[in-house]
């Protein structure tokens, strides 16, 4: 058993998951007659070894920031928020008509009004989960799961049958966005080997800052947080649990809105007719889980999430491994993070003995039997 | 159309689309009950799905007419099996239950895919030969205008759930085991003084999930998609796990909440057939199974009532 400090445990548990993760897959591969090593190489090859593969891997992370901030945020609050799918998607629908509806406004108007709109979206449909907790004491994790089905069901519909004809290619695809409304950067792409790379990345590097700065250095940050640790307290503290329950939804479903938003008005430049929950709700959530819900934390973990599904697409075309095999490792490594408490026993703190510790430890010891 | 042939068909296919769901809500309610919150139904019935329907491919041919039988047996092995990890992790290893249900989810898929794709070398497999299909009860089928709506081209798995209800709510309110498993739920100190095994509780209480809902899995896929793909299972398991708190809990409550998302999905399935209800725009009759479990919820529920310890880890003390 290793000693180390519990600083050093912190950043070693998730490290540990990963490389767990990573031998799991590893293990599945073998056991179908797959190559790992071949597998993970041409993964980590095609995700960072040329600057299409990069730009495309910063890319690929960028949604993930916000929804995972979205989904960190409502947790810090004690929320399960599992509608970040839900919330991105009303994102990115709203900001892209917003754009096909004003093509000739221009960009300083257009780009943050679409911006907002897409912001205002995914917050009106995590505010209706709040509201509902807020006032009635209703789940959030059932509401915010039946509001996925509903905003999927919805825009499937306000796409096919309310949007005007005139801004759609066909039933399932609208047309592309004009440059104004778009965070194409001409430049940054050409520099990232024509990779769809676009300005969302430096919102998202913004919202990284906002969202430590929110929940460290403010009043509104603290009581979030100390709502989510003991909601008794704060209300005799003289913190108001409902408007701290909503706040904090309102603030997750805005991150999760600009989640759909980067991916509609960055990587696709339209919105077309979604049959599934976005994919990009359910990892902000791995991603959140994975970092540890701290800035920097998320920040990692979401370009470790896009290494390994740019390279996944990579491995597949060019070891012809499934790729699902990237999920599979991603599932992984959030369960070996859920079950950390068996990962850090494997280190003694240097500190003292915490005696609180080494009882539940004793206790765990003989609690396999009786 | 006449009434009785309305009536027939609202029934029969409330019946089909209730059927997955009522197994995995009972499933959720013994979890519950021992105290494990179970977000993972969805990921179990996806296991449950992709086996029975490879079983089901693999012995159609020398098995005949009991295949779509045997294979919900097999979905519901490989889902208690799929669920041990939900176990060990909330049971033994301290992890939270939501997180390591969501693992269950984020898992099931991707895995049941990339088998598909292992052995048959596609995405999704080919449609099975042999599904539930309807059944007739020999008799009752015959008897005037209630033979006809019940009886009569029904869905065989639908009334072996409705039995099982009935079983698992006598288990659960009218035996010992029953009585020591919902202890753990609400009290697992009080339970381990009295000398409950309150881990192995535990553990019958989500292995009997994972039993359920790989059945539910597996009859979904065997009677109402026919092959397995990533998009088989989606949202049944969450609308099961609705059904558990909407039933407040209960066998009975789960299944009668179940038959209630069965005709709301089978409404916006088979509105379009239906008089009056082919006037209502597509989209309310998609959006309304979802949006009717938050208004219930609201009226009926207000604060949630699952038992006491639901979703706490017990840490047994000397």
């Amino acid at each position: 058993m290793l000693k180390v400090t519990s600083r050093t445990k912190r950043i070693l548990v998730p490290i540990i998951s990963i490389l767990a993760g990573f031998l799991i897959g590893a293990v599945i591969m073998l056991i179908w007659n797959y190559n790992p090593i071949q597998a993970y190489s041409s993964m980590f090859a095609s995700a960072l070894g040329n600057m299409n593969g990069i730009g495309e891997t910063i890319r690929e992370a960028t949604p993930l920031i916000f929804t995972a901030i979205g989904f960190a945020i409502a947790s810090s609050a004690g929320f399960f928020n599992i509608g970040l799918p839900g919330q991105a998607q009303a994102g990115w629908l709203a900001s892209i008509w917003v754009v096909l509806a004003n093509p000739n406004l221009p960009k300083v108007v257009l780009l943050p009004l679409a911006i907002i709109t897409g912001i205002v979206a995914g917050a009106i449909v995590a505010g209706i989960a709040g509201w509902l907790r807020a006032q009635f004491g209703t789940n959030e994790v059932i509401t915010t799961i039946m509001l996925n089905y509903v905003v999927l069901y919805s825009c499937q519909y306000l796409m096919q049958q309310v949007m005007p004809g005139s801004l759609r290619l066909d039933t399932d695809t609208t047309k592309t966005i004009a440059a104004n409304g778009s965070l194409k950067i001409g430049w940054l792409s050409s520099f990232f080997g024509d990779s769809r790379i676009n300005a969302g990345i430096f919102l998202a590097l913004i919202a990284v800052v906002v969202y430590w700065y929110l929940m460290k250095k403010t009043t509104t940050g603290f009581e979030i947080r100390s709502v989510g640790t003991n909601p008794y307290a704060s209300r005799y503290a003289g913190m108001s649990t409902k408007k701290n329950i909503m706040l904090s939804m309102l603030l997750s479903g805005g991150f999760a809105g600009l989640g759909g938003v980067v991916q509609g008005l960055g990587t696709y430049q339209n919105y077309f007719t979604q049959t599934t929950s976005l994919d990009i709700g359910w990892d902000g959530l791995s991603v959140a889980l994975l970092g540890g819900s701290t800035a920097v934390g998320i920040l990692l973990a979401a370009l470790l999430f896009s290494i390994l599904k740019i390279g996944g697409l990579g491995m597949q075309t060019i070891a012809g491994i499934p790729y699902e095999i990237v999920s599979i490792v991603i599932a992984a490594i959030i369960f070996f993070i859920a079950i950390q408490y068996v990962i850090g026993r494997l280190f003694k703190d240097k500190q003292k003995p915490d005696l609180a510790a080494a009882k539940i430890k004793n206790q765990v010891d003989n609690g396999g039997q009786k | 159309m006449s009434l009785v042939a309305i009536l027939s068909l609202l029934v029969s296919s409330t019946f089909v689309y209730s059927a997955p769901l009522i197994f995995t809500a009972l499933g959720g309610v013994y979890s519950e009950n021992s105290g494990i919150t179970n977000i993972g139904l969805e990921g179990i019935m996806t296991m449950g799905a992709f086996s029975s329907i490879v079983f089901n491919l693999t012995f159609a041919g020398t098995l005949g007419k009991i295949t779509p039988w045997l294979g919900a047996l097999v979905g519901g092995i490989v889902g208690l099996i799929f669920s041990l990890l939900h176990a060990v992790a909330t049971i033994n290893f301290h992890a939270d239950h939501i997180i390591s249900g969501t693992v269950l989810n984020l898992m099931a898929p991707p895995l049941g895919v990339f088998l598909i794709k292992a052995i048959y070398d596609k995405g999704q497999t080919e449609n099975i030969n042999q599904s539930f299909g309807y059944f007739s009860f020999p008799g009752l089928a015959n008897i005037p205008v209630i033979g006809p709506i019940f009886f009569q081209n029904t869905s065989a798995p639908a009334w072996v759930a409705i039995i099982m209800t009935i079983i698992l709510w006598w288990v659960l309110y009218k035996t010992r085991f029953g009585l020591r498993l919902r202890s753990c739920g609400e009290n697992p100190q009080a339970a381990d003084t009295l000398g409950i095994n309150v881990y192995g509780m535990r553990y019958a209480g989500v292995l009997i999930s994972g039993f359920l809902g790989g059945i539910g899995g597996a009859v979904f896929a065997e009677a109402i998609s026919g092959n397995f793909s990533v998009s088989t299972i989606v949202g049944q398991g969450f609308m099961a796990l609705a059904a558990v708190i909407f039933g407040k809990w209960n066998p009975l409550g789960a299944m009668l909440a179940s038959l209630f998302f069965g005709f709301a999905q089978s409404i916006s399935i088979i509105g379009n057939q239906l008089p009056f209800f082919n006037h209502i725009p597509a989209v309310y009759m998609q959006i309304a199974p979802y949006v009717i479990t938050i208004v219930v919820l609201v009226l009926f529920f207000g604060k949630s009532v699952a038992p006491a310890a639901d979703g706490q880890n017990y840490i047994k003390s000397k």
